[in-house]
């Protein structure tokens, strides 16, 4: 060793060579390692263990490959164990400095996932790692190259997400990819589910591939939402895309007071109730099975359009116990029904007889190219409400699109869009004991064979029912701390030991686990701010001249 | 300058031994001396006075005296019978310009000229480090307080003697990375 060089610059030189331009910041050598368990690399030693985190992406050069691999662990080393009891001079930095990085030193444990093409713009891509680099190979953190040679680049069409755990890097996503399977947010309360959705949309308008309908649980997405934290509104989408998106509403006067408009105000009527969706409505309604069971007699009896309609005014005119005698049903059960569905037929958005089918014109729309958000207004926070109308209407949209599907297969008429249907509360509709029966059970299950896939949104995943879950291809999980939540979450994956634990140790906010179909490895992202900068990057989404004049006018008065 | 200091009277592959030309004129513990022509370099490990006749061992003459340096004035036969001897570790050579830290082939000669080290030569030895190895693996019953003495000698000769010192600390830590409790009790000589 020379003295006047500094410590580590003779052996990057040799290992970087023809790649110098594309490392990063050099870590140190491969020392140790296995296929199975990862390779241990020593730290440099003016490389601190505190700058290196779980998660961190490494590339390791080999002699022949380039290796990514993801930093699993991170542990302090010492090539003499009698260290440990020697008493060192811990004030003395001339003692302090020559044992760092020689005697004691850093390693971390690196899994290689992927092996990277050796030239970039190499037309092969990144292929799964099935062998690990030589002995002394050097580490580097990855460079913005080796991560967009990855995860896909922003000039190749891919969506910014956000960024790796600690890295100025962009993590981009491949929508195209995305939409093709179903997806999950999960996450609990307050960790920015909401806002990683409305940027995810906001990808998939930009994105054009798809089509998506969003059942706006708590209005948050069609003109604006709200950041709790700051106190701000946020532009939701229909301010960001004007007429790309058609804003659906259940409550007129809700969006009246809030002083937006609306593209349609949505009626349903009794008409298009069915007894599947009584059987939906069991919980919420807090119905038992032999009370919601009563609806299909009563189909049998007035037929499809009319029963509920019927029933009701049966029971008005004070016929129920006769009803109940001629359809051999317990008339207990019967008045129950009746009861939870008086009222609940209450509601604003219900009418007795509805001519317009808004399924079908939500799928006018859809098949326009237009997005479609459904806000609920002050029925958001009525469970049977949601439940019932994403039900109900998703059932007769999906029917068009086996359809049309169908015709398609046939070779008469063009294939539909593809289409992304968002839920929230995710486990309501999609619970063990009902997911059977939902149309959302269907959909998940059937994959994309009809061109329909669901971006469910849900703090609480283990509700879900786990063969359900298993067809959510890309999971996107900010923070969980249940521990049940948390396997549910991960059922399915590979290399879950590890992710548990990144998962638990999660920032409260704005941060995610991204793993599965879309993603060729894990990847923990730091969210992209949703906000002004992010506007901007949507052509006619910043604020007009007026807005900001607005805006400026308000700060100063 | 060069300033020489004695002549090699017992040497051998890792070291030899030199008589000084004048009593108490011995270079200090962990001094970089050298020969010329071979150019061998070594540390000085131990510096002994003793009787020129081991037969006839030194008494003690200064119950009388008021001094100490009475007692060499009132005997001065005394200087004859005594010599300084010390003895160097060898720690590399010059050949044809470059500093090679490693043995030489051959030992210096006997009757060789030993001289000091000026700070330039000190400088220049010193760029590289491997000495230390050779120091640490001397054999010398003290071998560490020679590589601590040596190191803080020539700290003294560089411009930046901290920064010298934080090489040379570890330079050493390599070389001990299996024997923490040796490299701390020799850091602990070293760290100014
Ligand atoms: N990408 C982001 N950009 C800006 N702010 C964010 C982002 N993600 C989260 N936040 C902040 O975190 C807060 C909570 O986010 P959000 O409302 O999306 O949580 P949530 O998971 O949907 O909660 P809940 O389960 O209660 O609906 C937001 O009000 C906002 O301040
Ligand atoms: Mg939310």
């Amino acid at each position: 060793m020379t003295l006047f060089d500094h410590p580590i610059g003779d052996a990057n030189e040799m290992a970087n060579g023809k790649f110098a331009a594309r490392q990063g910041q050099p870590l140190g050598m491969v020392v140790d390692g296995s296929v199975t368990n990862g390779v241990e690399v020593r730290l440099d030693s003016d490389v601190s263990v505190e700058r290196i985190k779980v998660g961190t992406f490494v590339t390791l050069q080999g002699s022949n490959n380039r290796f990514f691999g993801v930093v699993t662990d991170i542990a302090l080393g010492s090539t003499d164990p009698r260290m440990k009891y020697a008493s060192i001079p811990t004030d003395d930095v001339f003692v302090i400095q020559a044992l760092q990085g020689t005697v004691a030193f850093g390693m971390v444990s690196v899994l290689p996932q992927l092996t990277l093409p050796d030239v970039l713009g190499d037309e092969q891509g990144p292929a799964a790692a099935k062998s690990i680099p030589d002995h002394f190979s050097r580490a580097y953190i990855s460079s913005q190259e080796d991560v967009e040679t990855v995860f896909g680049s922003e000039k190749d069409g891919n969506f910014w997400l956000g960024s790796p755990l600690d890295m100025e890097t962009k993590l981009c996503l491949d929508l195209g990819e995305l939409v093709k399977r179903s997806m999950g947010v999960f996450g609990k309360s307050g960790t920015g589910k909401t806002f990683l959705t409305r940027l995810l949309l906001a990808g998939i308008v930009q994105n054009a591939q798809a089509s998506s309908l969003i059942f706006d649980m708590h209005s948050e997405y069609g003109w604006q939402g709200q950041d709790a934290d700051k106190g701000v509104n946020v532009k939701g989408l229909k301010q960001l895309f004007g007429a790309k998106v058609s804003t659906f509403t259940l409550d007129d006067d809700h969006s009246r007071r809030r002083g937006l408009s609306t593209d349609e105000t949505v009626k349903l009527g009794l008409n298009h109730i069915e007894p599947e969706d009584v059987e939906l409505l069991r919980e919420s309604l807090n119905l038992s099975d032999v009370a919601a069971s009563c609806a299909y007699n009563l189909r049998e009896k007035y037929g499809e359009e009319s029963w509920l309609k019927e029933f009701l005014d049966s029971g008005r005119n004070g016929s129920l116990l006769e009803l109940a005698d001629e359809l051999q049903v317990n008339p207990g059960a019967l008045r129950a029904l009746y009861n939870r569905m008086g009222r609940f037929t209450r509601h604003g958005f219900m009418v007795e007889h509805s001519r317009v089918d808004t399924a079908a014109l939500m799928i006018e729309h859809l098949e326009r190219g237009q997005h479609v958000v459904l806000e609920f207004g002050r029925y958001g926070d009525d469970e049977a409400a949601y439940i019932l109308v994403s039900n109900l209407l998703t059932r007769r949209i999906h029917r068009k699109y086996v359809e049309a599907k169908e015709t398609a297969m046939g070779g008469a008429g063009k294939e539909p869009r593809p289409l992304v249907i968002v839920i929230e509360e995710a486990h309501k509709f999609l619970n063990s004991s009902v997911a059977s029966q939902t149309i959302f059970g269907i959909i998940a299950r059937e994959l994309r064979k009809y061109n329909v896939t669901l971006m469910v949104i849900d703090q609480r995943p283990s509700g879900i029912d786990s063969e359900v879950l298993s067809q959510v291809g890309t999971r996107f999980s900010c923070l969980l701390d249940n521990e049940r939540d948390i396997d549910a979450v991960l059922s399915g994956t590979s290399g879950s030991r590890a992710l548990r634990s990144v998962l638990s140790r999660l920032e409260s906010k704005q941060q995610a686990l991204v793993f599965g179909h879309a993603l060729p490895l894990p990847v923990v992202v730091r969210i992209r701010d949703y906000g002004t900068s992010f506007y901007e990057t949507i052509e006619g989404g910043g604020d007009s001249e007026e807005e900001k004049k607005r805006k400026v006018d308000e700060l100063f008065r | 300058m060069k300033r020489r200091l004695g002549e090699v009277v017992v040497s051998s592959s890792t070291s030899f031994v030199a008589q000084c030309y004048q009593l108490e004129m011995a270079p200090a513990l962990g001094e970089l001396v050298r020969t010329d022509l071979p150019e061998i370099y070594g540390v000085v490990g131990t510096v002994t006075t003793e009787p020129l006749d081991s037969a006839r061992p030194v008494l003690a003459r200064g119950e009388a005296a008021v001094s100490e340096g009475d007692i060499i004035r009132d005997n001065p036969q005394l200087s004859r019978l005594l010599t300084s001897r010390f003895e160097v570790f060898i720690a590399g050579y010059v050949d044809k310009n470059v500093t090679r830290q490693y043995l030489p082939p051959r030992p210096p000669r006997v009757h060789s000229f030993i001289y000091s080290c000026s700070a330039d030569e000190v400088v220049e030895f010193t760029r590289h480090l491997d000495l230390l190895r050779l120091l640490l693996n001397s054999g010398a019953s003290h071998s560490d307080e020679i590589v601590s003495a040596c190191i803080r000698q020539a700290a003294a000769s560089h411009d930046q003697p901290k920064y010298f010192i934080s090489q040379a600390c570890r330079t050493l830590a390599v070389e001990l990375s299996a024997d923490v409790p040796r490299l701390n009790s020799i850091l602990r000589r070293i760290s100014p």
